[in-house]
């Protein structure tokens, strides 16, 4: 009995310790909830699966399902999301719109899909890179529902596809920014936390450290790697690490504000993806997405069957972002508008451009460009192409100039793909 | 990479195990197993966190997160005392209890920032070199109150007649009981005190650590790392205390180290490849798993000091095991 109650504790104890150690992932499969669309609530008979509820669909609607990878009130990446099904709900007719929330990457995620699908989701959004294999797999059992994952680099040209858009453009306004408030500040050093050392980071990463090359060519970017989207507490100290070690400016490629909350009098943070969350004092602004009208029209072209799962990148011009504080009605941050007033001219004009559609993705990583090796990555003039955003050639990318490399004012390493 | 900034952080983030871990060493000392720390410490910051928000006070958030994770507590008191149910089911039940409530009720809290625990300078003590820094600057006074919690707990159950009591109602409790001694009582009582203490640790992740509710990554795992943490430190709040400064230090370490290109001449190995920080996150689990190891062998948790009674129920005139 003794010898029972042991082992069956450390059993037990392990697995609830494998759950806790995954990142992303909730400690206790019990934590997930599932918050119906925004109006009326559905019935009451939804299901669980491993853990989670799955929402059920209102005949004689369109059905749209997310799954997200964090809580849906993250105050970061997926509450954008969860601003943009709000917005889809809002604005498109005779929808229907529910989400399942804290899902693990992985096989939980194809389990969650799996189950969308089965209920009858017409469109299911994926929102995190690690759901991507779950996404192409979902799809391929499922031909008549569509499914957009986000940030991956996979699709099927039929009912998968892939959507991201052109965040290094605010990255590199973000970078301006934070390059001359450290100028301003007389200590050039900024700090970027990363998540996993994938394209999309070393992208969003490098375009800050571009962009902030033109205000502040002394400027130098210090890097911590925290292998998670989505750990608000790692975040803050990672946020905190650098500030302790000098640096005047942290940027964030994770999902929460939590850098200008640990942000120390007299420096400064800038969070991501949701225009709300930048509200602390230290806050500069946030490089927000605005994805509603983007799914809006994703979820028209699917209802009318011309919606063709392809590989999507849209840019700035076409409102899927912005920076917060520069837009009509919005304040500056005090953090902002205390800048020498020449460097905010330039930044409120690259700005402008960048959302007008004048300057673009391909103007970002444009050379000349050296990377922190000595090598030129890139020749005056010359831009990366598409592939060569988004593409390890390990990973089978066309890429010829890859995403493996950062920009000389970078102080990191990258360790060797070999 | 500054050993004295990692080992501040590492004191400050160490006082959430700290506490935690304190609370489940006083409850298994009763006997009772409590596998819902997890569970009572997000219920605590999220009480904490919303009262604060709601009161301008945090010492009112501190008092409320104290009292619902100790009620919470009182549930697997109930279900594994009074009903003699299997500790282990109860308290895992418990986890899932505390962090859907915590969760229900934190609906719409993350990005609001309540009046905060105030961090402290110790006047004097924080002007010896290396240790004033470390231990009496710019801490929270929650961090302070560790300090003095770890040696007056194991004073307390090694030195005063309670404390006794204590350890005789988790050693052998039917002996206890001939005493005199009411083991169904104390083993309620120190029940509450360990959720009261888990639901302080989560006051002190939401209110003073890391400030912010973050629905259940605000604890993120940290209730089961001090749960293996009392294994580890042989059921002795010390070690306890020990341990979970280390724990958070480590935990900032592996942060620290991806900045420097050198360490001590030589080449820095987390800036050259930062894929090994996988490994040193996994130190605290993998420290965890094998005291959770060491800790399942009947042999060996005697010898660790594990109480004789810890996870079996005490029925009043059957004989003990």
């Amino acid at each position: 009995m003794y010898r029972r109650i042991t082992l069956s504790m450390l059993l037990l104890l392990l697995l609830a310790l494998a759950v806790a150690c995954t990142p992303a992932a909730t400690p206790a499969p019990a934590a997930p909830t599932v918050a119906p669309e925004a109006t009326t609530p559905p019935p009451a008979q939804a299901e669980t699966v491993g853990g989670y509820q799955i929402p059920t669909i209102q005949e004689g609607k369109y059905n749209v399902a997310f799954v997200y990878v964090g809580p849906h009130d993250d105050g970061g990446w997926t509450q954008a999301h969860d601003q943009g099904r709000i917005y889809v709900q809002d604005n498109v007719a005779d929808v229907h719109t529910a989400y399942v929330e804290n899902v693990a990457e992985g096989a939980d995620a194809e389990q969650v899909t799996r189950s969308l699908a089965r209920k009858g989701f017409d469109v299911i959004f994926t929102t995190s890179f690690g759901f991507m294999d779950a996404s192409e797999i979902v799809a391929s059992e499922f031909p008549d529902v569509d499914i957009i994952h986000l940030t991956g680099f996979k699709a099927n040209g039929e009912n998968f596809g892939n959507l991201m858009g052109a965040m290094e453009n605010m990255k590199y306004a973000a970078g301006m920014l934070a390059g001359a408030r450290a100028k301003a500040d007389g200590n050039p050093r900024l700090g970027y936390i990363a998540t996993f050392p994938i394209p999309e980071e070393l992208r969003l990463g490098n375009a800050f450290a571009l962009g902030a090359q033109q205000t502040c060519p002394e400027c130098t970017v210090d890097v911590r790697w925290i292998f998670t989207w989505h750990d608000p507490i790692l975040e803050k100290e990672a946020a905190s690490s650098m500030f302790d070690a000098g640096v005047q400016v942290v940027m964030t490629g994770a999902d929460t504000p939590a850098p200008a909350e640990a942000a120390p009098e007299g420096k400064w943070g800038i969070t991501y993806d949701y225009q709300y969350n930048c509200t602390n004092p230290r806050c500069l602004t946030s490089m927000y997405w605005n994805w509603g009208p983007v799914y809006a029209r994703i979820v028209e072209e699917s209802r009318a069957g011309t919606w063709k799962g392809g590989w999507e990148y849209f840019d700035s011009d076409t409102g899927g972002m912005g920076l917060s504080g520069f837009g009509e009605g919005e304040e500056l941050m005090p953090g902002v508008a205390s800048l020498p007033e020449a460097d905010l001219a330039l930044i409120r004009e690259t700005y402008g451009k960048f959302l007008s559609g004048e300057l673009n993705r391909f103007d970002v990583f444009k050379g000349p460009i050296t990377d922190n090796q000595g090598n030129l990555v890139l020749a005056e003039g010359v831009s990366l192409e598409q592939a060569d955003l988004d593409g390890f050639a390990q990973f089978g990318s066309e890429c010829k100039t890859c995403m493996y490399w950062w920009n000389q004012n970078v102080t990191a390493e990258l360790p060797s793909l070999e | 990479m500054n050993p004295e900034i990692i080992l501040h952080a590492g004191i400050a983030t160490g006082t959430v195990l700290l506490f935690a871990a304190i609370g489940e060493v006083l409850a298994e000392r009763a006997g009772i197993l409590n596998l819902g720390v997890e569970g009572m410490m997000l219920l605590g910051a999220m009480a904490g966190f919303k009262m604060s928000l709601a009161s301008g006070n945090p010492w009112l958030g501190v008092l409320v997160a104290v009292a619902a994770a100790g009620v919470l507590s009182l549930a697997h008191g109930l279900v594994s005392i009074h009903f003699q149910a299997d500790q282990v089911v109860s308290g895992l039940s418990l986890t899932f209890l505390g962090t859907g409530l915590a969760l229900v009720f934190g609906e719409g809290l993350t990005g609001k920032s309540p009046p905060l625990i105030p961090n402290l300078d110790i006047p004097l003590l924080s002007s010896i070199p290396f240790i004033g820094p470390v231990f009496f600057d710019d801490h929270s006074i929650l961090v302070y109150f560790g300090y003095l919690l770890a040696p007056l707990t194991w004073y307390y159950i090694h030195k005063t007649r309670p404390g006794m009591h204590l350890r005789a109602v988790g050693e052998k409790p039917e002996a206890a009981d001939t005493l005199g001694i009411n083991v169904y009582r104390l083993r309620y009582f120190y029940t509450f005190l360990g959720g009261c203490l888990a639901g302080l640790a989560g006051v002190a992740i939401s209110l003073s650590v890391s400030p912010g509710w973050y629905s259940a990554q605000t604890t993120s795992g940290q209730g089961w790392i001090a749960i293996g943490l009392v294994i580890f430190a042989q059921w002795n709040p010390i070690n306890a205390a020990l341990g979970a400064y280390l724990f958070g230090a480590v935990r900032r370490a592996i942060l620290d180290l991806q900045g420097p290109r050198t360490l001590f001449g030589f080449t820095n190995p987390l800036f050259i490849n930062s894929n090994w920080g996988f490994f040193l996150q996994m130190a605290p689990y993998l420290l965890t798993i094998l005291a959770l190891i060491i800790g399942s062998r009947a042999a060996m948790r005697r010898r660790l000091g594990a109480p004789a009674a810890l996870g079996v129920p005490y029925i009043r005139g059957e004989r003990g095991l």
